[in-house]
């Protein structure tokens, strides 16, 4: 009985090829359970702050070369939870997220610079409710023993990204803070 | 007829309170079956600005009331009524506190601080709890209907003396006439 090679290949090399590719992705990914990412601003001068329920993303992080950091932040717009449900119905409306149109909010960073110590400065492209903004965020990296966390705040103004209307920006300011603490498993 | 009648800051107080209360229970009974509008969440603001004003007020009027004896009723008065006037006033100063600090407690529970005039945020002095918020929603909402339950009577015994037994006792919580 002869054995064909090239179906060993499809049956055992490649599955193999594969599931160690995808190790390898695994790593970069980011834990959605354990990263946070929150959204703070003031509605007639009241502190608010709701969670972005529904976070994902890939880091490539490297300290000895951090020009050539790459990173892919995914959150989904629906998942943003205020705590209230008629909050949570509104924000999801085509005043603000227009999450049906616009499921996903993203930042894409091409590069990230040392700015001394555990700070870094990643630069890139926030895109919201189909607009897109060239950011730069300070950023803290710091690698723990079973993961590596990276936190900062965004201002994001909501007029950039066409967040809200006439009448809610009476009594909601414009400037939000978007609080993240991303966390990255070894 | 000549009678003895509250002082001028104890009358501009009752009447100002009263007008307060009024104001702050037809906003708030009114804003909370709103649907989410820019509208509603300035409702809210204002009536818990108008609240903490009226807690202000209630402390005020509740030191000149401790520090100034009220002018005595008619000998003639039935011991009954004294008592019930008493009740019914005590009442109403429990109420006057306890009303805009179980809504205060409330809005701290359901964590939004209360930022007075939009400008000075008030402490929370009960921590962020969903179930004391509720709570507290309860306490608040029970409190003004025992209040407007009092002030029914505290009216209604007010219109008594003056259409009824007509001995011109309501005349005592207004400002005296120049020369009288």
């Amino acid at each position: 009985m002869t054995r064909n090679p090239r179906s060993l290949t499809r049956k055992i090399l490649l599955p193999v090829l594969l599931l160690a590719s995808l190790g390898s992705t695994a790593a970069l990914n980011l834990d959605p359970g354990k990263s946070r990412v929150s959204a703070t601003f003031r509605q007639m001068n009241v502190p608010v702050e709701g969670l972005f329920t529904q976070v994902s993303g890939q880091i490539v992080f490297d300290a000895s070369k951090p020009e050539a950091s790459t990173a892919g932040i995914q959150i989904t717009t629906a998942g943003f939870d205020l705590g209230a449900e008629d909050y949570n119905a509104e924000v999801r409306k085509k005043e603000w997220f227009d999450s049906k149109t616009f499921p996903q909010a993203t930042f894409v960073s091409t590069g990230f610079k040392p700015l001394g110590g555990d700070r870094y400065q990643a630069s890139g492209q926030l895109t919201i409710k189909g607009k897109v903004q060239n950011i730069t965020v300070p950023v803290a990296v710091k690698r723990e023993a079973a993961a590596t966390l990276f936190s900062g705040v965004l201002p994001v103004s909501r007029k950039a990204f066409g967040i809200g209307d006439a009448g809610w920006n009476e009594v909601v300011d414009d400037t939000v803070q978007v609080n993240f603490r991303l966390v990255q498993p070894h | 007829m000549n009678q003895p009648r509250y002082t001028h800051t104890a009358v501009a107080l009752h009447w100002l309170l009263a007008v307060m209360l009024a104001t702050a229970f037809a906003l708030g009974s009114y804003m909370t079956d709103l649907k989410l509008s820019p509208a509603k969440l300035q409702y809210y603001s204002w009536h818990k600005w108008l609240g903490m004003t009226v807690l202000a007020f209630a402390l005020l009027r509740l030191a000149w009331r401790l520090t100034h004896r009220p002018p005595p009723l008619p000998s003639s008065t039935p011991r009954w009524q004294v008592l019930a006037a008493a009740s019914g006033h005590w009442a109403l100063y429990f109420l006057m506190l306890a009303i805009p600090l179980s809504g205060w407690a409330f809005s701290s529970a359901a964590g939004y601080p209360v930022v007075y005039l939009g400008i000075w945020q008030l402490p929370d002095w009960v921590p962020k709890d969903k179930a004391l918020a509720e709570q507290m929603q309860d306490a608040h909402e029970w409190l003004t209907t025992l209040l407007w339950v009092v002030v029914a009577v505290h009216i209604s015994a007010a219109l008594k003396h003056q259409f009824i037994d007509r001995d011109g006792l309501l005349g005592r919580m207004w400002f005296a006439r120049k020369g009288s």
